[in-house]
């Protein structure tokens, strides 16, 4: 069983856009998005591209529309009802956002963590297997438990649980409840993860650990992680986008934005003066 | 800090507030357990007056007759097929009545006595005999011992629930002899004082002994006593004979009111008496309040019928109900767009669980009886019309459970790629389950509970014969309690607390099944 990821080149690469992509072909690729919920747009025009093997940051001050744009990608917008969705965006050369394309298996190929940790009240082992299993990637008990095992590893929660893993997930630690979330998207073999604000509920420790995960993560994955820490964005990404208000202000490698950026607001921003 | 104000928290101001404040607390908290208090009150006082009158029908007497079954009687020929002999309820009586006449001679005297002994028993008393000797013919011909309960009007004198009664010992008596037309001159020094000395004290608490009795037994001898003075009295013997009065140790019944007035006779009670002292009459327990089924006499009623009716209408009522409120609740909280048809729709559910029962009640008539036309007083009507009532309950309970899980676990599971129907019934749904069942549970307890529509569909008619199924003619059981306490007989009273009794402990055990399902399913996680 293959569980590595290889990213499938991209069929359509598009030109980059006026923030200046670095060459590389973009795993995720947003052109002109725009987000309305009823009769209030909370996304401007955003495009916006995500690089395969590296973690993007999105910061700005809080209700900029960062978990509103984050739930695109996987189409977690379907499940609010007064939310509309504008705009390409396009995985593997197909827009994601067409009728053809089924929420559910996208679901399975862009994982999510979100902001407070939610094991399913189930053990940890039934945790990590409920996507296999829905998914039938698993064609035996040994397959399942290999995968379990595999997931778990690779979120560095193994050594840890390896003993109890028919105790309760919620029994665990708020980190490691956090890592047994990502364990279990893991598990699904996706290509990209998102994570919204994955580490507010968490203390420092934790919090240092999940990022010292993030950064092993990114050897596998496109990693994009919602955060309102500008330290954290500093410290994991390497590519960040700055939102103000619905509207990307500015995309970057994360070096120049936090030392070089190239707008005001941008600024004012890292500097501490708004948000 | 140089200053760390103390004013604050000492300042006279600041005190008065922090008194008043402590002084609304503790008035909280007294009005907090005066409710409580009240409540318990309500409680216990209702569990008295209803428990006090059930514990008197959880027993009742039961007498004894040693018959011959004769084959002449209970299974002439023609007759003397099983099924026949089953229903030869009049046979047995006879040989019942001819039993009791044989022990009390005097009964067979003129007719008026004894219509007074065949008041004893009940002529479907005898029943469970004729259905034992249908079973097992060989027992023709042979002594067999009948057991039938004693009309409920002697169980409740014998209860000394059906009148007042004053009894007291009488002083040894020094003779006994017969005089002309059937009294006796009972003579004893000082021996009628107690009786005379009662009859005072009860007259001075305002009793009217003008029209009274008093009786006055001895062995298994008892008399009327009449023309009483200190050192002698008159008596007409009722049944037995002198002799037991000469040995001593009698005593008396002082009864106030008028036999005219009363359910039972002097002559009645002096043969109840008789029995007794022969050990004839034994309390025991009421066990055919859960075998019998409803009958016109008291001491024969049951639930059974009522019992089995409601088990039948729940049935039906759960079986249209749960299911149907689940998946509405299921549909409108998790997969139904948010729009004004579902808002009209929620609206009008919870209009729905407020309606009266009782136009559920007309409703079922017209639509099921009238258009449908299905059998009258059947549980099958009745569960349907209960369902109607309750699965707006179910509807919003599950709702409000369904409501409860977290946003948090639905997007966990949809986020790893599971389909909504799967989000659902894998994960909201068994987080949902101990709050759906509590909900379900307490919807069926309304039902089991309720009397009013099912009059209505004419599940209140009299039913003998336990229902076989859900079409048979039924009756439930708060329907049953109903009728009872209609009933215009004494001994219907505790016979209507007794299934009252019956009702709540189902109720109970249906609440305390909620309890065990949610400690069951709170455990694990
Ligand atoms: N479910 C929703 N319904 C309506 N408006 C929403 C909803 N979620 C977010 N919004 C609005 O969209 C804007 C962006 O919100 P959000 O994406 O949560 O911001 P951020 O994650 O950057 O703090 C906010 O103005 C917020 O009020
Ligand atoms: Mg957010």
């Amino acid at each position: 069983m293959d569980t590595d990821h290889t990213p499938q080149a991209a069929g359509t690469v598009t030109p980059p856009t006026a923030d200046a992509l670095p060459a590389a072909a973009p795993r995720i690729d947003c052109r002109d998005i725009n987000v309305f919920y009823g009769p209030t747009q909370a996304i401007h025009n955003v495009s916006l591209s995500f690089p395969d093997r590296a973690v993007t940051a999105l910061i700005g001050p809080s209700g900029c529309g960062k978990s509103t744009f984050l739930r695109c990608l996987n189409r977690m917008n379907d499940t609010i009802e007064s939310c509309r969705v504008d705009g390409q965006i396009l995985m593997d050369g197909q827009n994601i956002n067409d009728h053809s394309i089924d929420a559910v298996l996208l679901r399975s190929r862009v994982g999510m963590v979100f902001q407070k940790p939610n094991p399913f009240p189930k053990s940890i082992f039934d945790n990590i297997a409920y996507g296999p299993r829905i998914h039938g990637l698993a064609s035996s008990r040994e397959d399942l438990d290999a995968i379990v095992e595999k997931s778990l590893r690779r979120a560095g929660l193994w050594e840890e649980v390896k003993d109890r893993l028919q105790a309760p997930g919620t029994s665990l630690s708020g980190g490691q409840q956090q890592r047994l979330c990502i364990a279990r998207a893991i598990a699904v073999r996706p290509e990209v993860i998102l994570m919204d604000e994955p580490c507010s509920a968490l203390d420092p420790v934790a919090t240092a650990r999940i990022e010292e995960l993030i950064d092993e993560l990114r050897k596998r994955y496109c990693i994009v992680i919602v955060t309102h820490s500008m330290q954290q964005a500093a410290r994991v990404s390497q590519r960040t986008a700055f939102f103000h208000l619905g509207n990307l202000i500015e995309m970057g490698e994360t070096e120049q934005i936090f030392t070089n950026p190239r707008e005001k607001r941008t600024e004012d921003y890292i500097t501490g003066r708004f948000g | 800090m140089t200053d760390p104000a103390p004013s604050t928290f000492s300042s006279p101001e600041a005190i008065k507030r922090l008194k008043r404040r402590r002084a609304a607390d503790v008035r909280f908290r007294y009005y907090g357990m005066g409710a409580i208090v009240l409540a318990l009150g309500a409680l216990v006082m209702l569990a008295l007056s209803i428990g006090s009158q059930a514990v008197s029908a959880a027993t009742y007497h039961v007498a004894r007759y040693d018959v011959t079954l004769d084959r002449a009687v209970i299974a002439p020929p023609g007759e003397d097929t099983p099924e026949e002999i089953s229903r030869n309820v009049d046979g047995f009586w006879s040989l019942v009545r001819n039993n009791l006449l044989e022990t009390f001679p005097e009964a067979d005297l003129d007719r008026a006595s004894r219509t007074e002994a065949s008041e004893f028993i009940t002529r479907l008393a005898v029943l469970p005999a004729a259905r034992k000797v249908a079973a097992e013919p060989q027992l023709i011909g042979n002594e067999m011992t009948v057991s039938a309960p004693l009309n409920d009007d002697l169980d409740l004198y014998l209860k000394g629930q059906a009148f007042p009664e004053r009894r007291v010992r009488v002083g040894s008596l020094s003779s006994a002899s017969q005089q002309e037309a059937g009294l006796a001159r009972l003579e004893g020094q000082g021996a009628f004082t107690p009786i005379l000395s009662a009859i005072t004290s009860l007259e001075a608490d305002g009793a009217d002994l003008s029209e009274g009795s008093v009786l006055l037994t001895a062995g298994s001898s008892t008399g009327r006593l009449s023309d009483l003075q200190p050192d002698a009295a008159s008596l007409e013997l009722l049944t037995g004979t002198l002799d037991d009065f000469r040995s001593g140790n009698a005593t008396a019944r002082i009864i106030a009111l008028p036999e005219a007035q009363r359910v039972v006779s002097d002559q009645q009670i002096a043969w109840t008496l008789a029995l007794k002292e022969m050990g004839r009459i034994s309390r025991e327990p009421r066990w055919s309040l859960l075998t019998n089924s409803d009958s016109t006499y008291p001491e024969l009623a049951g639930g059974l019928a009522a019992l089995v009716g409601s088990l039948f209408t729940m049935l039906v009522t759960a079986l249209v109900a749960i299911p149907i409120g689940i998946l509405a609740a299921v549909y409108l909280e998790e997969f139904a767009p948010k729009n004004r048809l579902t808002d009209f729709i929620e609206v009008n559910i919870n209009n729905l669980a407020a309606v009266p029962s009782i136009v559920f009640g007309l409703l079922g008539a017209a639509v099921y009886l009238n258009f449908l036309g299905m059998p009258r007083s059947a549980p099958l009507v009745g569960g349907l019309v209960l369902a109607l009532m309750t699965f707006p309950v179910v509807i919003i309970a599950s709702r409000a459970a369904l409501k409860a899980v977290p946003p948090s676990v639905r997007s966990g599971a949809l986020a790893i790629g599971a389909s909504q129907m799967q989000t659902v019934f894998h994960h909201v749904v068994p987080l949902a389950a101990p709050g759906i069942f509590t909900g379900a549970i307490l919807g069926m307890a309304r039902a089991l509970g309720e009397t009013a529509p099912l009059l209505l569909i004419g599940m209140v008619a009299f039913v003998g014969d336990v229902p076989k199924g859900p079409t048979d003619e039924s009756t439930v059981m708060p329907v049953l309690i109903f009728t009872w306490s209609n009933n215009a007989e004494r001994a219907w009273e505790p016979m209507t607390s007794a299934m009252i009794v019956i009702l709540l402990a189902v109720l109970l055990l249906m609440n305390g099944l909620v309890v065990f399902l949610r400690r069951k399913y709170e455990r694990r996680w």
